[in-house]
C-alpha cells in the first residue's frame, strides 16, 4: 500500500472538516474582530446530538441514510439555537467591551457547554452506532472509503454553498458590509445585529454537521472532543488568513494533510537507527531492524499547534489573508 | 496618627495569630481540609503569578499552567527513584523557576508581538504542547514517564526535618501537611510582598502603561517587548515554584494536573478576584477554591435527600461554577469583585463610550 498517497486520502478527508469548522472561526472574526472560543463546543453539541438521534433510530428498519440524515436535520436547528443562545448571552452585550471581556466570556461559556454536555451525555467515550456500510475502493495502491468520499464532497458543497450565500445573497453582501465597516453599513440600512447573530447562526449549522461527520469518521463521541478540534480548526483559519473565506477552506485541508502526512512520516524521519552517526553509537538498539524513534505518530495533535506558532509569527496574515493581522 | 498605626499593628498581629492557630483548627475538622488549605495557597500562588501576565501587563495567557507543569516535573525528575536523584528541596526549588523562566522566555520571544487574542490561542496551543510531551516522552528514552506519572518524589525536607512525617513539638502534634501550610504560609507571603513591590516598581508602571495603551507606552520609551517578556518570564518563575511545591506536597504527578482546564481554572480566579489587584485575586483564589469543596460537602448529601440519588456530581458543579464566574463576571462586574483602581477606570470609560 503507498503511504504517501493513503495519507493524502486521510489529510483531505480530515481537512476538509477542519475547513468546514474553520469557516465558522473566520466567518465570526471577519464581522467581529472575536475569536468564537466556543465553536468548538458547538461542533461537539452536533456530534452528542446527532448521536443520540441515529442511536435511538437504529433499531429501527428505516434505511442507514434516512437515519444519518434525519440526525442531521435535529442537530442543524439546534446546534443554530446553541450558536443564537451563545451570540445573545457571552458576545452581545459586550460588544463595546474591552477586547479581553469577550474571549474571557466565551472561555468561560466553553467550559459551561462542555459540562452540560457531561451531564446529558455522561462521561464516557461514546460509540456511533455503525449503521453505514463500510465500503471501500482501492485507488492506485490507496484505499478510499464510500464514508470518506461523502466527507469530502459534503463538506465541499458546504463551502460552495456558503460561497454562493456571500457572494450572491442579500444576506451575504450585507454580512460583507458589514466586516468591512460596521458603522457605515448601519447608515447604509444593515440591520447589524441581525447581521451578526446571522453570522453565529449559518457557522453553527456548519459546525453541527462537521460535528455529526466527525462523529460517524472516527465512530466515536466526547465531551471534550470539541476542544481540541475547535483549536486545530481555528490554527486552520489562521493559517489560510482569519477573516477570509476561501482561506479557511485552503487551511483546514492543508492542516489536514500536513497532519495526516506528518504523523504518517514523523516516526521515519525521527528514527535515529536511520541516520548514520547515530546509528553506530546506538548499535545495540538499531541492530537487525531495530529503531530509535524520538516522535512517533502519538505527536500527532502537536502539528497543528506548532504549524499555528510558524504561522502567527512568520505571516501572521495567513496565506490569503489581504487583511494585515493587527499588529499591536 | 499613632493610633491609627496602633491598631494596624494590632491588626497584622491578629491576622498572623489566626494564620497561625488556623491548621489547628482545621485538623479538628480532618486533615483533610488543611490539604485543602494548602492546595487553595497554591492557588493563590498561581493566581498571583497569573495575575502578572494578565492583570499588571495585560495579556492573556490560557497556557499557564504549562509553567507550573514544567516547575512540577523538574522537582519530580530531580527527587524521586525515577532517575534516583534526591537533590534537596532548595536546590531544586531556583532549578524548577528558571527552567520555568527560560519556557516563559521560549514562549514569549517569538509571540509576543501578537495582539491579544492572537497571543490567547498561541499560549494555549503552548500548553498543550507542553502535555502531549509530559504524555509522551516515555519513549524511546523514559524521561517523563508518560500517562502513569512519576511517583514517590521526596518531600519537603529542612534541616533534618522531612515534611512528611509527623512530630510532636512542645506537646502539640504537627502533622506533615501542616507543615506544609506554614511553609506555604511563609512562600505565600514573600510573594506577595514580591507582587506588592512589583507593582509600585518602575517594571510595574511600565506593565500597566502597557495594558492601557501600547502604542503610547512605545512613544514614551518603554521597550515593550522586553518589559512583556519580563512579565511572561516573571509569572512563569512563579508558576514554576508553585508547581515544584505541588510536587513535593503530593508526592505524585501526572501529566492529567496540567490540563486546559487548570489554566481556566487560574484565570477564573484572577477575574474573578479584580484583574491586576493583589488582594482581589488573593480572595478570588481563596474564594474559588473553597467554595467548591464547602459545595462538594454539602451538595451531596442535600442531592441525596431530596432526590434519593446522585444527580449532579460534585465536580461538576466545580467547573459550572468556574464557567459561570468567567461569564457572569465580564457581563455584570468587568473589573473583578475587588477591582484595582485602573483597571475600574478602564471597563467604565469603555461604557461611557458606547
Amino acid at each position: 500500500m503507498d503511504t504517501f498517497l493513503q495519507q493524502v486520502v486521510n489529510g483531505l478527508t480530515l481537512g476538509s472538516l477542519y475547513a468546514v469548522v474553520a469557516l465558522g472561526y473566520t466567518m465570526v472574526y471577519g464581522i467581529i474582530q472575536l475569536i468564537n472560543f466556543a465553536h468548538g463546543e458547538v461542533v461537539m453539541f452536533g456530534a452528542m446530538i446527532s448521536l443520540s438521534v441515529i442511536s435511538a433510530a437504529a433499531g429501527s428498519n428505516l434505511p442507514p441514510l434516512a437515519i444519518v440524515l434525519a440526525g442531521i436535520l435535529v442537530a442543524i436547528p439546534a446546534c443554530m439555537g446553541l450558536g443564537y443562545f451563545l451570540e445573545r448571552i457571552a458576545y452581545r452585550p459586550l460588544r463595546r467591551a474591552p477586547r479581553l471581556a469577550p474571549l474571557i466570556t466565551a472561555i468561560g461559556m466553553s467550559i459551561v457547554l462542555q459540562q452540560l454536555a457531561m451531564m446529558i451525555w455522561s462521561r464516557n467515550i461514546l460509540a456511533f452506532p455503525q449503521i453505514l456500510p463500510m465500503v471501500v475502493y482501492e485507488v492506485a495502491g490507496a484505499s478510499i472509503s464510500a464514508l470518506q468520499i461523502a466527507i469530502i464532497g459534503v463538506c465541499l458543497a458546504m463551502m460552495g454553498g456558503l460561497a454562493v450565500l456571500i457572494y450572491r445573497t442579500r444576506l451575504g453582501s450585507a454580512m460583507r458590509a458589514t466586516a468591512e465597516n460596521p458603522e457605515i453599513a448601519r447608515l447604509m440600512g444593515v440591520d447589524v445585529d441581525r447581521v451578526i447573530a446571522a453570522t453565529f447562526i449559518i457557522g453553527a449549522g456548519l459546525a453541527a454537521v462537521a460535528g455529526l461527520m466527525v462523529g460517524i469518521y472516527y465512530g466515536l463521541a466526547h465531551y471534550t472532543m470539541g476542544a481540541t478540534l475547535g483549536m486545530k480548526a481555528f490554527s486552520a483559519a489562521v493559517l489560510g488568513g482569519i477573516g477570509n473565506i476561501p482561506g479557511a477552506m485552503v487551511g483546514g485541508l492543508l492542516l489536514g494533510l500536513v497532519e495526516a502526512l506528518g504523523a504518517g512520516y514523523i516516526g521515519d524521519l525521527t528514527d535515529l537507527c536511520h541516520y548514520k552517526i547515530f546509528a553506530s553509537a546506538l548499535e545495540e538498539r538499531c541492530s537487525g531492524g531495530g529503531y530509535f524513534v524520538l516522535f512517533g505518530s502519538n505527536y500527532q495533535d502537536v502539528f497543528a499547534f506548532v504549524v499555528l506558532i510558524l504561522v502567527l509569527v512568520f505571516r501572521p496574515s495567513g496565506l490569503l489573508g489581504e487583511r494585515v493581522a493587527d499588529r499591536a | 496618627m499613632i493610633r491609627r498605626r496602633t491598631r494596624l499593628v494590632i491588626g497584622v498581629t491578629l491576622v498572623a495569630l489566626a494564620l497561625l492557630a488556623l491548621p489547628f483548627a482545621l485538623s479538628a475538622a480532618g486533615t483533610a481540609w488543611v490539604r485543602i488549605t494548602n492546595l487553595a495557597i497554591l492557588f493563590v500562588f498561581l493566581s498571583l503569578g497569573l495575575n502578572i501576565v494578565v492583570g499588571f501587563a495585560g495579556l492573556l495567557d490560557l497556557g499557564y499552567v504549562a509553567f507550573y507543569g514544567v516547575g512540577a516535573y523538574v522537582y519530580a525528575l530531580l527527587a524521586s527513584p525515577h532517575f534516583g536523584l534526591h537533590l534537596p528541596f532548595w536546590v531544586i526549588l531556583p532549578i524548577g523557576a528558571s527552567v520555568a523562566a527560560i519556557f516563559g522566555v521560549l514562549l514569549g520571544a517569538p509571540t509576543l508581538k501578537l495582539r491579544g487574542d492572537y497571543l490567547a490561542i498561541v499560549t494555549l496551543g503552548f500548553g498543550e504542547i507542553v502535555r502531549i510531551f509530559l504524555n509522551n516522552l516515555s519513549r524511546p528514552i523514559n524521561i517523563t514517564n508518560g500517562p502513569q506519572g512519576i511517583a514517590q518524589i521526596d518531600p519537603v525536607s529542612i534541616g533534618g526535618v522531612s515534611f512528611g512525617d509527623t512530630d510532636v513539638l512542645l506537646g502539640l502534634t504537627v502533622s506533615g501537611p501542616m507543615k506544609h501550610y506554614y511553609l506555604l504560609l511563609l512562600l505565600l507571603l514573600l510573594v506577595i510582598v514580591v507582587n506588592l513591590r512589583l507593582q509600585n516598581s518602575r517594571i510595574g508602571r511600565a506593565w500597566e502603561a502597557i495594558r492601557e495603551d501600547e502604542i503610547a507606552a512605545r512613544a514614551i520609551g518603554i521597550d515593550t517587548t522586553r518589559v512583556k517578556l519580563l512579565a511572561f518570564a516573571m509569572g512563569a518563575t512563579f508558576g514554576g515554584i508553585a508547581g515544584g511545591m505541588f510536587s513535593s506536597i503530593q508526592g505524585f504527578i501526572s501529566p492529567e494536573s496540567f490540563v486546559l482546564t487548570e489554566s481556566v481554572m487560574i484565570l477564573a480566579m484572577v477575574v474573578l478576584g479584580g484583574m491586576g489587584n493583589i488582594w482581589g485575586v488573593v480572595v478570588g483564589a481563596l474564594l474559588l477554591s473553597f467554595v467548591p469543596e464547602m459545595l462538594r460537602y454539602t451538595v451531596v448529601p442535600v442531592q441525596l435527600a431530596l432526590f434519593g440519588k446522585l444527580l449532579v456530581e460534585p465536580e461538576v458543579i466545580r467547573m459550572l461554577l468556574f464557567g459561570m464566574a468567567l461569564v457572569l463576571m465580564m457581563r455584570f462586574r468587568p473589573a473583578g469583585l475587588w477591582p484595582s483602581s485602573a483597571r475600574q477606570r478602564e471597563f467604565s470609560i469603555e461604557k461611557m463610550k458606547s
